[in-house]
């Protein structure tokens, strides 16, 4: 395919936590400031402002490019304002990655942030029965956890993988974790500390759990030329991004849905949306999984990132234990996956988790990644899914 | 007088209670089956939805996969027994539909007694209730051999 690139002139990160007192306009602006500074851009030179949007804060939280452009000072820039769940970063990264190269506009920021009450996430509050969003939780009780528990048992089942596999997954992320000063958790963790953690939803234990958090991200995007006449000659480019949507018929219960798709006319029970969500992002930067260098991936659960190592090809289905246990996917590994910590460390901060990702691979990239740098990192990808069907992933590389 | 025994939501499932089946649709078009009938992924050969009918699922299927809520869910999920009484929730695959349907297994079941590939049946059960109705919903309960 092979579309455009563009070059991310800096990051910045409010750290990951709980704020009680700070509202997500805070957060966002702390982040947003600190990428600008990052990308030594003032804030009256951006163009566009792509703000990741926040449901759990009233109207400011709805119109977020508005929000952070107010809060930073208006000035005229552009703006628009996006929700795609957990995808809701990459969107407002897509549309601002739209924008430079049709030329509308050379220099742009994308931030996200949240601050959310603690405990699990719920549904938008009313009666609405024609909402799977809400009959799952209003019949089923099928909470965010539930999900991640049935991939895991399935797992499993399938595949042999054991309890302490996915312990050990945690162990490995909470020792990346542990290097990460925008992190939320920075203890490190044993397999028996995991296993001592109560159980959530079978096989999965609260350890495992990603939990939620208050955060903020940001990135400064610009053309190439841009990025040039600032002086930049070897930016970080993102080559690839996508934001694809399922082909029917998805064979795995993916969040919010109470059932599958049907296959019983494609005949194809192993077609699943989240193996289509990296395809396109390497389609796009015209590479395959054996070019990556690193990865960072949506590990809502110990167990859900050893899907991912098989949702982006990392291996055949069945075999992301192996890779764990060979130390490939841990920093100094062959392929290391989530060098910031993941999701495990940091929670999730919704419509800032998918843009800290990209300033995860940005620090990466650049080599400024500190006590968790990834050797010799020119390529990485980061993935996650937005509930109902919102691919997210981005491609870049030095 | 009993209570009224009514659906906790209205047209996806029948209250057939020796026999309870969920409602689905199936598109006249390419044979896909839907479940809810209009509210899952969508067939793009088949989107229209004068070209689905209603159609009852099997009412069997095998344990795809298994979990267990340990920690109440949120609302509107409503909590009906303090302390919260965890249960356990499945994934069955039917096999003529070719598709995963979740539910909540019967009051009883244990995730001990839970095994992928285990075979299932709908059944009814009161999800909660007030001073006039019971409001139920389908479950899974183990396949009884007697039918």
């Amino acid at each position: 395919m092979g579309v455009g690139e563009v070059a991310i002139l800096g990051a910045g990160m409010h750290p990951w936590g709980k704020f009680v007192g700070k509202s997500f306009i805070d957060l966002g602006v702390h982040a947003a400031n600190e990428a600008l500074k990052d990308a030594n851009v003032e804030w009256g030179e951006i163009q566009f402002v792509s703000g990741a949007n926040t449901v759990r804060n009233g109207y400011p939280g709805w119109v977020s490019g508005s929000t952070f452009a107010n809060a930073l000072g208006f000035q005229g820039a552009q703006l628009a304002s996006s929700y795609a769940a957990c995808a809701s970063g990459v969107t407002a990264l897509s549309i601002a990655r739209a924008q430079i190269l049709s030329g509308v506009c050379e220099v742009a920021l994308v931030v996200g942030a949240d601050q959310v009450p603690k405990g699990m996430f719920a549904p938008v509050p009313g009666d609405r029965p024609h909402d799977v969003d809400w009959l799952r939780f209003r019949l089923l009780g099928l909470s965010n956890p539930a999900y991640f528990g049935l991939f895991a048992r399935r797992r499993m089942a399938l595949h042999g993988d054991t309890e302490e596999d996915f312990a050990a997954v945690k162990v490995k992320n909470s020792l990346h974790g542990s290097k990460n000063p925008n992190a939320r958790f920075t203890k490190t963790f044993t397999v028996e500390d995991v296993e001592a953690s109560p159980v959530v939803a079978d096989p999965l234990r609260l350890l495992e759990i990603c939990t939620t958090s208050d955060g903020g991200a940001a990135i400064v995007v610009s053309s190439i030329d841009y990025a040039k006449k600032k002086g930049i000659k070897d930016p970080v480019r993102v080559t690839g991004i996508s934001t694809v949507g399922p082909t029917y018929p998805n064979s795995i219960i993916d969040m919010p849905y109470l059932a599958s798709d049907s296959w019983s006319v494609s005949g194809d029970a192993s077609h699943t949306f989240k193996n289509q969500i990296a395809q396109h992002a390497y389609a796009e930067a015209n590479i395959s999984p054996k070019d990556l260098d690193f990865a960072e991936v949506y590990d809502l659960s110990s167990a859900y990132e050893l899907d991912w190592y098989e949702h982006i090809g990392l291996c055949e289905p069945g075999m992301a234990r192996n890779l764990l246990h060979n130390g490939d996917t841990a920093i100094g590994g062959r392929i290391p996956v989530n060098p910031s910590g993941g999701l495990g460390a940091f929670g999730e901060a919704i419509p800032a988790q998918a843009i800290a990702q990209v300033c995860e691979l940005t620090w990466q990239l650049r080599g400024e990644a500190g006590e968790r740098q990834v050797d010799d990192a020119s390529v990485g990808m980061s993935i996650n899914y937005g509930m109902f069907g919102h691919g997210s992933s981005v491609i870049a590389r030095r | 007088m009993g209570k009224k025994r009514v659906p906790a939501v209205e047209g996806m499932f029948t209250m057939d209670h020796s026999s309870p089946a969920l409602i689905g649709g199936r598109s006249t078009v390419s044979g896909s089956y839907y479940f809810p009938k209009d509210l899952g992924g969508n067939d793009p050969e088949a989107v229209s939805d004068r070209n689905r009918e209603e159609v009852t699922l099997s009412n069997k299927g095998k344990v795809w996969s298994y979990t267990s809520a340990d920690y109440p869910p949120a609302l509107p999920y409503v909590i009906t027994e303090e302390p919260f009484r965890p249960f356990v929730i499945a994934a069955v695959e039917l096999e003529k539909e070719s598709m995963v349907i979740c539910g909540q297994m019967m009051p009883g079941i244990e995730i001990s007694d839970m095994q992928v590939g285990m075979e299932v049946q709908v059944a009814l059960d009161v999800l909660y209730e007030d001073d006039e109705s019971q409001y139920f919903v389908w479950k899974w309960e183990p396949l009884r051999r007697d039918n």
